[in-house]
């Protein structure tokens, strides 16, 4: 009998980080004050004093210097996982993260690998205005040589870290950052290691596929319970893993309902979406009975009042209104 | 060539000349005329395929002979220039 | 450019369905060219083109069933740049190279957005949006996509084909197999021209009992020296005497309409001919007069398996300015026909009979033909019938000048 205990997001990414520097003394964390500050989300907060300071490591303020460094430790042997406080900040490591972090192993013919695990917040949805809401989780989806992985529920976040550790090539993990007051029930203990590769269904449906990945699950949810009762019935995919895609899960969805809405916070053009949707033109052509429905950012920078901004980005009722297009109702 | 292979060639030169008779029973003896509505432009057809198939010449005055299934397999069987029977 | 409609094949035709494209956008296209096949209540019927040039653009598509007269293709003639014309797809091209006829003169910045208008519903209307699933959902069921209804959006889609498969399943089969004819249709088609034959034309018979002992003898000799593949029917030299005799009479060839009779200067016979399942077509064989006897024979053995396949042509179907109804063996003695509008007067002909004759002054047994001809009273009189008549009997009596 396993006794469950309900856990907040950032509590259960605390946990994961506690685990892997119990489990192994290579492991250690990185980023701006992670440390005294105890992490700009709170997520290693009194984690100092229980490992010490060489293993949850302050940082200046300057990506491209951290992260290289971080970079530099994984080529020397350790494990470090390098927080970068957000994807928007770590378009200034941009450099170190395309052009080192992802290209070594190929650069030296395999002699060097960078076991690096670099987590960020992503996302609008709190008021933090243009500079500070971009989801940009495609363009690192774009980088051949790195893994990128979102965890939405409570059980990934708990369980992507270690596997992400354990691959010896750059993982990426982005943590939406409205997710971490989110709660759910995990059990006490445990392997709660989980599979990096593969998407997850969320939420079985014969009417129509609803693809998405991060805080999106949830409105994707909050979609498919209000079509519910009209008799429509969809299936929603949880990517999880953004590189590699999963394909085959999402194919075989598609091929079951023949009509796919993908959710993507980011801006439709050039979006994460569009690889999706590319992808099931590709491979499912012929199983579709109407084109494939984006759901993305409206096109302009994320408005600052909470009106416009919830205005710009993806919500349920935008979903809804995609999923009956596609149904042609 | 055997009262079967006759037969089959008469049959398959009265289907391409009315297609839609595919499927429908024949009466062995009764003419085509009877049967089918047949006119003389069908008939005249029917009798320049089996020629064709058969290589069997038919003069117009040998017409008569030819106006049933029957008919027109005795008249082949007949006048086929004879290639010798495959049983010794 | 020429704008190519669909035609009038037959006194009572309305509308008629376009089944499938033989000449597509970019095809250069000759006088005589079979462009489209078209259902029609008479059956399936290649639609000929009288003009030279290339064929620029279908303007309806496979399936749609439209009135005579709307226009179903776009011709351009030659020599016509077609580079103007592939301008018209493009919305944002320039404005002064651009002579849309059916646009009223209007600024740039407004004609434009029509013209983009009007070249998206060509292109929509041209090509019917089916769905991937609904495409090859109707591929497993053997459904034609052509008799399934768009639904929202006016796309067919899997569920316009779902209810198509089921509504099939529920209905007896639509048509009869008589290759491309429905004879349910023909039927209705034939009551219709008939009654207004009936109706509308005043009609006189006049008949005439022809020794054609003569011409049968020659023909049996004729053919009997013959190889099998070139033997002639006795329609043949019929058919030649009909219409040699004809051009004697111009008061019984041609057609009226609209209170106007035109004489023909050329002789195209229409052979009435029996379907097998009661069905009755009249396609013509053009300037039979000029024909001689083995290619009219030729024509007549290609002709009549057509008319039953259902397969016949526009022109066939159209240019006949006489026709002869000819019950052929094993018949009547004698017909009286009814006329086919717009022409103005028809041949029967019963089958041939062994009679007693007079011959030269005793009691002979000859073979002998009882042809009669309708007329249009409107048009001609006894006198003509009377004309063609022994002209016909003095041609059939002399077959080595046919």
């Amino acid at each position: 009998m396993t006794t469950m205990r309900r856990i907040t997001y950032r509590e259960a990414v605390k946990e994961a980080l506690r685990e892997a520097m119990q489990k192994d003394e290579r492991v250690f964390l990185m980023g701006e004050d992670v440390n005294r500050y105890g992490g700009a989300y709170a997520c290693s907060s009194g984690l100092a004093g229980e490992f010490g300071e060489d293993r949850v490591r302050d940082t200046p303020l300057s990506e491209s210097a951290f992260v290289g460094a971080g970079i530099g430790a994984a080529l020397g042997g350790m494990r470090p996982i390098v927080e970068i406080m957000t994807i928007n900040f770590s378009l200034l490591a941009l450099d170190q993260i395309v052009n080192t972090a992802a290209t070594l192993r190929h650069m030296s013919g395999g002699q060097f690998s960078v076991p690096l695990v670099i987590r960020m917040a992503t996302g609008a949805g709190r008021q933090l205005a243009a500079q500070h809401s971009h989801s940009l989780e495609g363009w690192y989806a774009h980088i051949p040589g790195i893994r990128v992985l979102a965890p939405a529920t409570i059980a990934d976040a708990r369980g992507m870290l270690w596997p992400a550790l354990e691959n010896p090539d750059p993982v990426v993990i982005m943590e939406h950052a409205t997710l971490y007051n989110d709660e759910d029930e995990l059990p006490e203990s445990g392997d709660f290691s989980v599979d990096i590769s593969k998407a997850a269904v969320r939420r079985s449906g014969k009417d129509a596929t609803i693809l998405a990945f991060s805080a999106n699950i949830k409105k994707a949810l909050a979609a498919a319970e209000a079509l519910a009762p009209k008799g429509i019935e969809c299936e929603v995919i949880d990517l999880r893993s953004l590189r590699p895609l999963d394909d085959e899960t999402i194919m075989q969805s598609v091929r079951k309902t023949h009509r796919a809405i993908v959710v993507d916070e980011a801006w439709r053009s050039g979006s994460f979406a569009a690889e999706v949707a590319c992808r099931i033109g590709e491979q499912a052509f012929y199983d579709l009975d109407a084109p494939v429905e984006r759901v993305c950012s409206l096109e302009v920078p994320i408005p600052y009042p909470r009106h416009l901004e919830q205005a710009a980005i993806p919500q349920p009722e935008k979903i809804i209104a995609a999923v009956l297009k596609a149904l042609r109702r | 060539m055997n009262d079967a292979d006759i037969l089959k060639l008469v049959t398959q030169a009265l289907f391409s000349v009315a297609p839609d008779l595919q499927g429908e029973p024949i009466a062995a003896d009764k003419t085509f005329r009877e049967q089918f509505e047949f006119d003389s432009m069908d008939f005249l057809n029917f009798i320049i395929t089996l020629h064709k198939a058969s290589g069997v010449e038919i003069p117009e005055k040998d017409y008569p002979h030819l106006q049933s299934l029957s008919g027109a397999v005795s008249y082949i069987r007949e006048h086929k220039p004879s290639l010798g029977d495959n049983a010794a | 450019m020429i704008d190519f409609k669909m035609p009038s094949l037959g006194a009572d035709m309305e509308a008629g369905t376009l089944v499938e494209w033989f000449k597509h956008p970019g095809e250069a296209v000759h006088k005589g060219d079979v462009v489209a096949l078209v259902e029609t209540q008479k059956g399936a019927i290649e639609i000929e083109v009288f003009n030279e040039g290339t064929l620029v653009e279908h303007r309806i598509p496979v399936g749609q069933k439209v009135p005579v007269g709307t226009v179903i293709a776009r011709i351009a003639g030659p020599g016509e740049k077609l580079d103007e014309q592939e301008q018209f797809v493009v919305p944002s091209a320039s404005i002064v190279e651009l002579k849309p006829e059916s646009i009223p003169q209007a600024e740039p910045s407004k004609v434009a957005p029509a013209i983009a208008e009007i070249e998206m519903k060509t292109a929509a209307a041209a090509r019917a949006m089916v769905s991937p699933a609904g495409r090859r959902r109707a591929g497993e069921l053997g459904l034609d996509l052509s008799h399934i209804a768009p639904g929202r959006a006016g796309v067919i889609g899997l569920a316009e084909v779902e209810a198509a498969a089921l509504h099939a399943h529920t209905l007896p089969p639509a048509k009869p197999a008589h290759g491309g004819l429905d004879l349910a249709e023909m039927r209705k088609a034939i009551a219709a021209a008939m009654s207004r034959s009936h109706r509308d034309i005043p009609h006189y018979w006049v008949s005439h009992a022809i020794d054609v002992t003569r011409l049968m003898e020659w023909l049996e000799a004729e053919n009997a020296r013959r190889p099998l593949t070139q033997r002639l029917l006795y329609a043949a030299p019929l058919l030649k005497a009909v219409a040699l005799a004809i051009k004697d009479i111009p008061e019984l060839n041609g057609h009226f309409g609209d209170g106007v009779f035109n004489s023909s200067g050329e002789v195209h016979v229409g052979i009435a001919t029996a379907l097998r399942g009661g069905g009755l077509v009249a396609p013509a064989i053009r300037d039979v007069d000029k024909l001689a006897l083995s290619s009219l024979m030729e024509k007549l053995a290609d002709l009549v398996p057509r008319a039953r396949a259902g397969r016949l042509r526009s022109s066939e179907m159209t240019d006949a300015t006489i026709t002869l109804s000819n019950l052929g063996e094993a018949s009547a003695d004698s017909v009286l026909p009814l006329i086919y509008p717009p022409q103005v007067a028809i041949v029967g002909c019963g089958s041939i009979r062994p009679r007693p004759w007079a011959v030269g002054g005793a009691i002979a047994v000859r073979r002998v033909l009882t042809v009669t001809v309708a007329g249009d009273h409107r048009v001609n009189n006894g006198r003509h019938a009377g004309q063609f008549l022994t002209r016909l009997e003095t041609l059939l009596n002399s077959p080595e000048v046919l």
